[in-house]
């Protein structure tokens, strides 16, 4: 998802994990707020204090205002110390070097295993996160579990959806895909049409794949405490890839990065005519790609067997109390504040996507019209791509570092005549080999 | 010289040092390199004049549809309350603390490498020499450790104090106060009964002034666009510098909800970029002065 920065961050936290790892070992004895309960978490809003926490999430401003509004003895210091892996690195080498550790910190879900794994998060469940079952919708609540452990609060998730330019779609005469076949007729249909113009675009992004994979009921990745079974030709995975290469290899897909500038221009000219993403995309769109406005609309997620409705997550993150925090109650506190409570709706009216059963059924939030998507209730349907989000993923426990190499073995399917599958696999290879360094038994059967 | 020109004039010769003869093929390729550094300076100029969804649908070498620069200007001092002239102000602090004090502390030393005889000198001088050769990038990681273990990260003095030592900027100044500086004026001033001090200040530093410009704009310009330091170093949006804001702005496209401001970026880079082409406008007479000072003696 962050590819342009991934090198750097990666080299960096690389360095940092193996660092973590090595120092889990001998920090059993410094847990000055280990067994927390929902007592002293009530007690630490009546006392009061200050916390810092490290987030990039736009929304978490207001909530931050309204919480020292609520609670004035407790001072929130928010910084944002960088988005995504930046943010990572920074916190690695925060708790390698034993000062500066945030209170809280935002932690993508396919981050957080790294981070839970290698103990420098706290378990949540005694301060009162056990007790959460069900507030959250299924994927991102089963994405902060770790073994027993819950070692965060869901903050927003990624339900995936179509996204397509409706003024795109009529006048090459498309129809909404709703199986990947038709995704696919739709590609070649457009693109012969117009050869300036793409269906989506793709370079290789781990994210995505991944998202793919999941969708098609893949399970890759399963790890046992430090045991980590990989495989990347598993049923799931050989079919998300069978049917993705079809696209690639007919260079059906614009060979634009996301998130770059040119991306944002495509989606506002037309030249990328829908995208296969995350329910947090309308307020990018809204903002990066405002002259397409009232041109774009959301449909269900293009499945793999008709009449099926199978999604997966993409991105999201939640926020998580680092192990090294000397105010742990304090943090859950904000942490229950921002993603359970109040927080919410402060959020969901930012045009965040939340994690909550509470908010994504309420038909305030259902029947809200998007004036950039024509008008279009488009919170149906993503709350209901939230509900059909395939069970069992789970990511790697050093998934920051496989995103990272990510595009030097699988981005190879996408400028040479390496196929997706071919590159899944020697993706694996690398893993298998890295997670052994780094002292977990991998196998890859 | 003026003096001498009228008496070329009258017998006009091509060939001659004055005058010399013209070589089409250097002039284009003289050409060509001032255009490779000229256009991104004037993609950038024409961009900060344009709306965000002109950026996208207009030609990159001309300007958009609306004229909104001073929108955009208005705009980038002001969004997010202001936060832009924090980060111009963080900057400047940077660069006069951290700048000027790299380039005092590297004459001082130089002057005193170059000039003094004690035991160790050529110790010195030799691990400055091979500091030149250790990139700062290399150095930033044990840096930040060190600075962890002080407490200094996430203030100022973790760029401020890193930015003090330039064993460059101090080799610069080591050789040009050997060449400028005769001994004999040291020695006269001595007979004076002129204190080291006062030697210095009053003698030697307007003899080293243009030595001491040149390490000041090396410093300046490597203070004013530092990056990997404070990125290491900071995680406070309050002490960025410039260049740090700036990429956060960048980022702020590529995360989920946030605001795409490609226009405020731009504007801001050439905001950024202003007071480093004004300060060379103003200091390249001194430096000039000082090379051909230098051509003159060699």
């Amino acid at each position: 998802m962050f590819t342009r920065r991934l090198r750097l961050g990666a080299g960096l936290s690389v360095l940092a994990l193996a660092g973590a790892l090595l120092g889990a070992c001998g920090s059993g004895g410094s847990d000055s707020g280990g067994g927390g309960s929902a007592s002293a978490v009530q007690d630490a809003l009546t006392k009061g204090g200050t916390i810092t926490v490290w987030a990039w999430e736009p929304t978490l401003k207001d909530v931050v205002k309204s919480f020292e509004k609520k609670y004035p003895k407790v001072h929130v210091k928010l910084v944002n110390a960088g988005t995504g892996n930046d943010e990572y690195t920074a916190l690695q080498n925060s708790i390698k070097a034993g000062s500066g550790v945030p209170d809280v910190a935002q932690v993508e879900y396919y981050a957080l295993p790294q981070f839970a794994l290698t103990k420098s998060l706290t378990d949540l469940s005694s301060y009162g996160a056990s007790d959460l079952d069900g507030t959250f919708s299924t994927g991102p609540w089963n994405s902060v579990h770790s073994g027993d452990g819950i070692y965060g609060l869901p903050m927003d998730s990624g339900p995936m959806a179509l996204f397509y330019n409706k003024t795109v779609y009529d006048k090459y005469g498309l129809t909404v895909p709703k199986t990947w076949d038709e995704f696919l007729a739709d590609a070649k249909k457009l693109h012969k049409a117009n050869p300036k113009a793409y269906i989506t675009n793709d370079i290789g992004d781990a994210g995505f794949t991944t998202s793919l994979i999941w969708q098609a009921g893949g399970q890759p990745f399963q790890t046992d405490g430090t045991k980590v079974k990989i495989d990347l030709a598993d049923a799931g995975t050989t079919k998300a890839a069978t049917m993705w290469q079809k696209l690639i290899s007919e260079k059906l897909v614009a060979p634009t990065g996301s998130w770059s500038d040119e991306w944002y221009q495509g989606l506002a000219n037309g030249t990328i005519a829908s995208l296969v993403t995350g329910a947090w995309m309308p307020a990018n769109l809204e903002s990066g790609a405002a002259a397409a406005k009232g041109e774009w609309r959301v449909a269900p997620m293009p499945q793999y067997d008709s009449g099926s409705n199978d999604t997966a997550e993409n991105g999201g993150s939640s926020l998580a109390v680092p192990d090294a925090s000397k105010n742990k109650a304090l943090a859950y506190a904000f942490l229950k504040y921002a993603d359970v409570d109040d927080g919410v709706q402060i959020r969901v009216d930012g045009g965040a996507f939340p994690a909550t059963t509470a908010e994504l059924q309420s038909s305030e939030f259902q029947d809200k019209k998007f004036p950039y998507f024509g008008g279009q209730q488009v919170n149906k349907v993503l709350a209901q791509s939230a509900d059909d989000v395939v069970d069992g993923w789970t990511y790697l426990p050093f998934q920051v570092y496989a995103n990272s190499i990510f595009n030097d073995t699988v981005g190879k399917a996408y400028t040479s005549s390496t196929t997706l599958q071919q590159g899944l696999k020697n993706w694996q290879s690398k893993l298998v080999s890295y997670g052994n360094d780094q002292g977990f038994s991998v196998s890859s059967d | 010289m003026s003096a001498t020109i009228p008496f070329l004039r009258s017998k006009p010769r091509s060939g001659t040092p004055l005058e010399p003869r013209r070589s089409v093929t250097l002039t284009l390729l003289c050409g060509l390199v001032l255009l490779y550094s000229l256009v991104p300076l004037l993609w950038l100029v024409l961009n900060a004049t344009k709306t965000q969804p002109d950026l996208f649908s207009s030609f990159g070498l001309w300007f958009g549809d609306h004229f909104s620069l001073w929108d955009n200007v208005k705009t980038t001092f002001t969004y997010d309350n202001g936060i832009f002239l924090r980060w111009l102000g963080n900057t400047v602090l940077y660069v006069v603390v951290g700048a000027g004090g790299a380039t005092l502390l590297a004459t001082l030393a130089g002057y005193a490498l170059a000039k003094f005889e004690f035991a160790g000198r050529r110790t010195v001088i030799a691990v400055v020499i091979g500091a030149v050769a250790v990139p700062g990038t290399a150095l930033a990681m044990p840096t930040f450790l060190l600075f962890s273990k002080l407490g200094l990260t996430n203030t100022p003095w973790a760029i401020i104090i890193p930015s003090l030592v330039s064993p460059f900027g101090l080799y610069l100044m080591w050789t040009f106060a050997r060449q400028a500086i005769p001994d004999e004026i040291q020695e006269a001033a001595r007979m004076d009964g002129a204190s080291e001090i006062r030697i210095f200040f009053q003698i030697c530093l307007p003899l080293l002034a243009p030595g001491v410009v040149t390490v000041l704009l090396f410093t300046m310009v490597a203070t004013w666009n530092n990056y990997f330091l404070p990125l290491i170093m900071l995680k406070d949006p309050h002490w960025y510098p410039l260049t740090l804001g700036l990429n956060a702005w960048n980022q702020q496209a590529s995360t989920a909800g946030g605001e795409a401001i490609f226009n405020l970026v731009i504007t801001g880079s050439l905001v950024t970029i202003l007071p480093l082409i004004v300060a060379f406008l103003f200091l390249q007479r001194f430096w000039q002065s000082g090379l051909a000072a230098g051509g003159v003696k060699a």
